[in-house]
């Protein structure tokens, strides 16, 4: 069938979502970890899209779940960087230390 | 596993996107850092269509490399970063406990999946992709995309509240 094993997709996504969690952990920019939570789900949409084609039972419903994936994915970074830009504006900062509002 | 074409795609485009992913933890500039991300985006929408997800692949290369990377330098651009991020002293140790967690999770994971293969089975999804989805889309999970819609409204009218500029207490500080 085919000559790329199930398994090579699922590594390449486990890699890109060690990458993006590790970004998301060490970061300290706002944005970056931004960016690292879309790679991750990223990585988790390709392992979606590969047991949409190579799963027990193939069908299209995991090509449909990537696209409401992708969209709410949209909506969360329209929402995360309205919350940015709003705490940029009030604290001068976009250093996710320093973001501690909820901690008093 | 046998050398053809599909292979070597493949391997080229997984090799891409994890550059991507590397650079994104590497490169010091913020701006680098998207632009590296935005290989990674393109070479999964590569990914696709090796999956023969064509449409999905499109709306990858729309959505990720156009419209959120055109966000997200807005969203760097509309901040202001001092001096690079100078690392502080004492977050080595702290950094070098992370990665030793998310490879020791990597590795879990990958022995669960290193030898997974199943039987295949012969499917349609090359043919007429985008009409399947559409299909799909509007036949069984037609509540869902409805959801979709409300949500990506609410996300945008919330977007705008939370950026909006409060002109009376913030006018002065500009």
């Amino acid at each position: 069938m085919s000559s790329v094993p199930v398994s090579a997709y699922l590594a390449l996504a486990l890699i890109l979502f060690c990458i993006g969690l590790y970004g998301a952990l060490t970061k300290k920019n706002t944005v970056i970890v931004l960016i690292s939570i879309e790679l991750m789900l990223n990585a988790v949409n390709i392992n979606l899209v590969t047991f949409s084609k190579y799963g027990v039972n193939p069908s299209i419903t995991g090509q449909v779940f990537a696209l409401f994936s992708i969209a709410v994915a949209a909506a969360e970074v329209a929402v995360g960087l309205a919350i940015l830009i709003s705490l940029y504006r009030n604290r001068r900062t976009v250093n996710i230390d320093e973001m501690d509002q909820l901690k008093n | 596993m046998t050398l053809t074409g599909e292979f070597f795609a493949f391997m080229s485009l997984a090799l891409v996107a994890v550059i991507g992913g590397v650079l994104l933890l590497n490169l010091t500039k913020v701006i680098h850092m998207v632009v590296a991300l935005v290989f990674t985006f393109v070479s999964i929408a590569g990914i696709y269509v090796l999956l023969s997800a064509e449409f999905l692949a499109v709306i990858q290369v729309m959505i990720y490399s156009g419209a959120i990377t055109i966000m997200m330098l807005f969203g760097i651009m509309l901040t202001r970063h001092h001096g690079d991020e100078a690392e502080p002293k004492g977050g080595i140790l702290r950094k070098l406990a992370l990665l030793l967690g998310v490879i020791g999770f990597g590795a879990a994971v990958y022995f669960g999946i290193y030898d997974l293969n199943f039987e295949a089975v012969p499917n349609t999804l090359h043919e007429n992709n985008t009409e399947q989805i559409g299909v799909s889309l509007f036949s069984h999970y037609i509540i869902p995309f409805e959801l979709t819609s409300v949500i990506l409204l609410a996300a945008l009218v919330g977007a705008i509240v939370l950026a909006r500029r409060d002109d009376d207490k913030e006018g002065d500080q500009e």
